[in-house]
């Protein structure tokens, strides 16, 4: 198992000084890996760490016990090889299409069944929580893979400021709609604007965060600036970018692709090598950077953090 | 003079996709980006090809019949290159995962199954080949090229997630291209019909390429 073992501690409150320092050192040798990893380090040297965006600061980054230390997919094609089919449907088109999207300012809108809702500018919705680095493997439904080290904090967080009342079941998220800047939404090729849900118990989960940045760096455009959502055990398509709505609902709420084609895209899209899209396996994957194709792991190596969310459901009717 | 020029206009993709790889100039996922080029080039040429007939019949340019094996055989190029990129590059001669990866992508059966059928007009593209076959054969043989451009866009549409945009472009053009056919193949036949009754000789001279006849065959070298 990669992942280390969960010690019903949350990650937020551990200073554990091994682990701090094991840390440390795969930092090193994460900066030979690449030039972005190099800016990782740079910027994790500094203790704490002030991460900045636009000129406002935001709190230290937390070491976390989620990460694994599998080698990380370099900065560039982190940031060059997208799926963000609001900038266009090509891998490339994010990274040279997202340029256009104004992040600042930019207004989170938290709404539903809850006992606080609220309008949020972004910097006085991150503000309260500490951020963490959390190295995740990413796996995309279409059969690859990377390895990021995201910057963010537990969706958690948002769930308890909020005080959902007892009809909240499922979190639903909504990304921007504003085909000016984002050029791919001029034709429809999904149903616009992108939306995703989770159960609260998986919203809940310590492993989901809500990221701002990746490589101790604010995040770039064409990975969901300023706001997206990480699930590292779903597929990738569930990390829902460019995030300006959080809502809680009652019922299962739509998401994008379970509405394009309900038979290959479910609700819950956790990784699962035993279920295959219809269309192609997903037995293997190819992490980017790699030759030979890797077995994909039931849900992505996070088994141990989430299977029991999902004990007694048949994952193949629930895909 | 214009064949040799146009040989290298051909490789062009080829040698594009060379020089990115060497660069450094294909995306994070460079296995992908060479199965989606040579994927694509390979319905273009087929669509070329399939595109020489009516262009010839339209512009009265009946010269360009004599770059339409060479264009065919570059979409066999094209496609042993894909197919290649599959083997190696993308299973690494994988034969199980390859066993079992075929019932489960239907994409990849029916690109599987155009591209065998083009080996057959690869192999008889041979001016022997067109002899010993005999025209009227060879054409017949040669119809396959629209079974392979049919399961072409089938592959490409079963395969992509949402932007069905682009195979279904390829969709049409096809549609227009046998439109076409079809809509000169009706009063040929039909005149066909009154030159045999009236004659009762071949057509051995027509050069309406639906029609099989040798001297057309024999003509597309």
């Amino acid at each position: 198992m990669l992942i280390k073992k969960q010690n019903g501690i949350p990650s937020s409150e551990i200073t554990d000084e091994k682990l701090y320092f094991n840390r440390r050192n795969f930092m090193k040798a994460a900066a030979v890996a690449g030039a972005g990893a190099a800016a990782y380090a740079f910027f994790s040297k500094k203790s704490p760490v002030v991460f900045a965006q636009e000129g406002k600061s935001w709190k230290t980054a937390h070491p976390s016990n989620y990460d694994t230390t599998e080698t990380l997919t370099p900065y560039k094609d982190v940031t060059t090889y997208n799926n963000f089919y609001e900038f266009g449907v090509d891998k490339s088109d994010p990274s040279e299409n997202a340029w256009r999207l104004t992040t600042s300012p930019w207004t989170v809108e938290v709404s539903g069944n809850v006992k606080k809702p609220a309008v949020y500018h972004l910097e006085d919705f991150v503000k309260p929580y500490a951020l963490e680095d959390r190295i995740y493997r990413m796996r995309c439904v279409e059969g690859w893979s990377m390895v990021i080290p995201w910057l963010g904090f537990p969706l958690s967080n948002i769930i308890r400021r909020a005080e959902p009342t007892s009809k909240a079941t499922f979190v639903a998220f909504q990304t921007l709609y504003r085909p000016d800047e984002m050029i791919g939404q001029k034709r429809d090729v999904l149903q616009w604007p992108y939306v995703e849900g989770l159960r609260m118990d998986e919203a809940m989960h310590p492993l989901t965060i809500l990221a701002v940045g990746l490589y101790g760096k604010a995040l770039p455009k064409q990975d969901g600036a300023p706001l997206r959502l990480v699930t590292p055990w779903k597929y990738g398509f569930k990390g829902i970018k460019s995030i300006v709505k959080i809502s809680f609902v009652e019922n299962q709420p739509p998401t994008t692709w379970n509405l394009y084609a309900p038979n290959e895209y479910g609700f819950y899209s956790n990784v699962n090598p035993n279920v295959d899209h219809p269309r192609w396996s997903q037995a293997r994957e190819r992490r980017i950077g790699e030759f030979f194709k890797r077995p994909t792991l039931m849900f992505n190596g996070y088994g141990d953090q989430v299977a029991s969310m999902y004990s007694g459901m048949d994952l193949r009717k629930y895909f | 003079m214009l064949k040799p020029f146009l040989f290298l206009v051909c490789l062009l993709p080829l040698a594009l996709l060379a020089w990115q790889g060497f660069t450094g100039h294909l995306s994070a996922n460079p296995i992908s980006d060479i199965t989606n080029e040579t994927g694509i080039w390979t319905l273009r040429f087929i669509v070329i090809t399939l595109a020489i007939t009516p262009l010839r019949q339209i512009t009265k340019l009946h010269a360009l019949i004599k770059f339409r094996r060479m264009i065919g055989l570059f979409a066999f190029f094209y496609g042993s290159l894909h197919f290649t990129t599959y083997l190696w590059l993308d299973q690494f001669f994988d034969w199980q995962s390859i066993l079992r990866d075929i019932p489960k992508r239907p994409f990849i059966l029916v690109g599987f199954t155009s591209f065998i059928l083009m080996i057959p007009l690869a192999v008889t593209s041979t001016k022997k080949m067109i002899r010993r076959l005999g025209g009227k054969k060879w054409n017949v043989l040669h119809r396959l090229v629209y079974a392979t451009a049919i399961g072409g866009v089938i592959h490409y549409y079963w395969l992509v997630k949402a932007d069905t945009g682009r195979p279904i472009t390829y969709g049409i053009i096809l549609v227009v291209l046998f439109a076409f056919r079809v809509w000169k193949l009706v009063p040929s036949r039909l005149a066909r019909r009154q030159f045999e009754l009236s004659t009762r000789t071949s057509l051995a001279n027509r050069t309406i390429e639906t029609i099989p006849t040798r001297n057309d065959a024999t003509s597309a070298e």
